[in-house]
């Protein structure tokens, strides 16, 4: 291979029974680089990162890690391999507690002094979770479940971390708040893929941009040389 | 009236709670497997009647090998039990993975269907050995606890009749009470156990925290199955003869449990195998007395129905159902 990608996907095509969702995705993430994938609804940046952690399989096309062929590994195995992915719509466990849904994060590990050296780590990142210990996830705000969601996926202590729209229903100032340790992660070392609907916000903080399009890659560049392209100012920043 | 209710009072708690808790335990079985898959598997009940099978089989064994005269009852009801419920557990574990599991992404009814099949399919096979076996499929096993147990309750409170009942009765209801202790701890204690609940809540999430789900399902239901099996011993224990039908009434009673504490929820339905428990044989003891002969205690079943019927109009969520309001 020889790849030096921390992620690389080609040619990537899924389907959804019949109807085909990618029509050959090819991406790249390297290592400390804050991605970002952008598109109107239904594009098929969702699937994409679906496609990647294995909750959805491609028909065709190949997803390397660190140059391993990751392809058809199942959900529960990418995220053992370095990979966690923050849904849509962040899906924390409703009646589980916040610790509970941390210690989730942590499931394959078995080391208690690991899960608490990480767990103090996801606390330095969000206080607020540290306060709301034995709350259950779902009587949290908006806010605090996409920090608990982020910060679930901060236990598998990943070297990509991929976002599904962590800005969705939020306040301008939450969303600030979240895009700052997205930042703050990838200062530490920890390549990003973000998908974004909210598209200034996501090309100020990212490296390299694509542009989604019916289950297409249409555009890619540079995050501020894409924030001045026409075509993208009048579709998605206007 | 009322005399008569108050006198029978303490016999119909003993008899009531040693039935409840058996159906408590059945009740989880269906309320596990709804939870996580939200398929309500009628061959639940058969699990139970199989277990009460299983058990009667290894204690014929253990009889006829002599070993039930040289060592105390009590072992050679932990030894059957143990075994009951191991085998079940993975009688019910491997009809997921054969029957269940590749219809997963299929419509609901047609996985009920085929646990309805599946259900049809266990007694028949029961039958059909316990026939080849014996030449009748009504079996009967040597009973293990037979001491009397005379409880004076006249003495706390004048108006009270005695309760009397035979020493299973004690060993049904600790058995199952321990069962849903340990259950209870299981699934909210442990990391199984916090898995299975996370799975249950968001499949789909579940997987992307490196959990097997797969193997989560397969665990929920070797617990549920092995409750199931281990219930049937009791049963078996308590009431000496067994059937392949068994499975059907109790089976259904306990799903009206699991109804009743509101599907899905486990502790929900340890409550609603209680009350149901409780209400049947109350109305077993009363029913005559209170309708002046109009009804007899064979319409103590009709209890059980009713309750089903009535929650399903007034409270489909059930006494217990999701107390948590989810926030998008």
């Amino acid at each position: 291979m020889g790849s030096t990608h921390v992620l690389e996907l080609k040619n990537v095509e899924t389907y959804y029974g019949k109807i085909q969702a990618l029509k050959g995705i090819d991406l790249y993430v390297d290592k400390g680089e804050i991605v970002t994938l952008i598109g109107s609804n239904g594009a098929g940046k969702s699937t994409t990162l679906k496609t990647i952690s294995g909750q959805v399989k491609s028909k065709n096309g190949s997803i390397h890690y660190n140059g391993d062929d990751i392809t058809s590994l199942p959900a529960h195995k990418t995220s053992l391999v370095g990979i966690a992915h923050v849904p849509e719509g962040r899906r924390i466990f409703p009646r589980l507690s916040v610790k509970e849904n941390l210690l989730i994060g942590a499931f394959s590990i078995k080391d208690k002094k690991v899960i608490e050296s990480r767990m103090k780590r996801v606390f330095e990142y969000f206080p607020r979770l540290k306060e709301r210990l034995d709350q259950k996830g779902g009587t949290m705000s908006g806010g605090e479940q996409q920090m608990l969601a982020i910060g679930r996926a901060l236990m598998m202590k990943p070297d990509v971390l991929m976002l599904d729209e962590p800005s969705m229903g939020l306040a301008p100032i939450i969303v600030e708040q979240i895009f700052d340790i997205i930042k703050e992660l990838n200062n530490q070392g920890m390549s990003i893929l973000l998908v974004e609907q909210n598209a200034y916000q996501a090309l100020h903080i990212a490296d390299r941009g694509y542009v989604i399009q019916t289950g297409q890659i249409v555009l890619e560049g540079v995050g501020t040389e894409l924030m001045t392209n026409r075509q993208i100012q009048e579709a998605y920043l206007a | 009236m009322l005399a008569h209710i108050i006198q029978t009072l303490p016999q119909v708690i003993v008899d009531g709670l040693t039935l409840g808790v058996v159906y408590a335990v059945v009740a989880i079985g269906y309320t596990m497997v709804y939870g996580i898959l939200e398929l309500i598997n009628f061959a639940h009940g058969e699990i139970f009647m199989s277990g009460a099978f299983i058990g009667t089989t290894v204690l014929l064994i253990l009889s006829s090998v002599g070993f039930l005269s040289s060592v105390p009852a009590i072992l050679a009801f932990i030894i059957i039990i143990v075994i009951a419920s191991i085998a079940t557990g993975f009688l019910g574990m491997g009809i997921e993975r054969v029957a269940y599991r590749p219809l997963r992404n299929a419509p609901k009814l047609i996985t009920l269907i085929t646990a309805i099949g599946v259900s049809f399919l266990l007694q028949d096979i029961v039958r059909f050995i316990a026939e080849l076996k014996t030449g009748n499929y009504i079996v009967s096993a040597p009973s293990l606890f037979n001491e009397k147990i005379h409880l004076k309750t006249s003495s706390i409170l004048p108006q009270f009749g005695d309760a009397l009942f035979k020493s299973s009765f004690l060993v049904v209801l600790i058995v199952a009470i321990i069962m849903l202790i340990v259950l209870d701890f299981f699934v909210n204690r442990t990391k199984w156990g916090m898995a299975m609940r996370a799975v249950a809540q968001d499949r789909e999430t579940a997987s992307l925290m490196s959990i097997n789900v797969n193997k989560v399902i397969s665990v929920t239901f070797f617990v549920g199955s092995a409750l199931g099996g281990a219930t049937g011993v009791l049963f078996m224990v308590q009431y000496g003869s067994i059937d392949p039908y068994i499975g059907f009434i109790l089976g259904i009673k306990a799903f009206t449990a699991a109804v009743l504490g509101g599907i899905g929820n486990i502790r929900g339905a340890m409550v609603g195998g209680l009350l149901i428990g409780l209400l049947e044989m109350f109305a077993a003891a009363n029913l005559s007395t209170i309708t002046h002969g109009a009804f007899g205690a064979e319409y103590k079943d009709i209890f059980a129905f009713a309750i089903l019927i009535a929650v399903l109009i007034f409270k489909p969520e059930g006494l217990f159902g999701k107390a948590v309001v989810e926030k998008v």
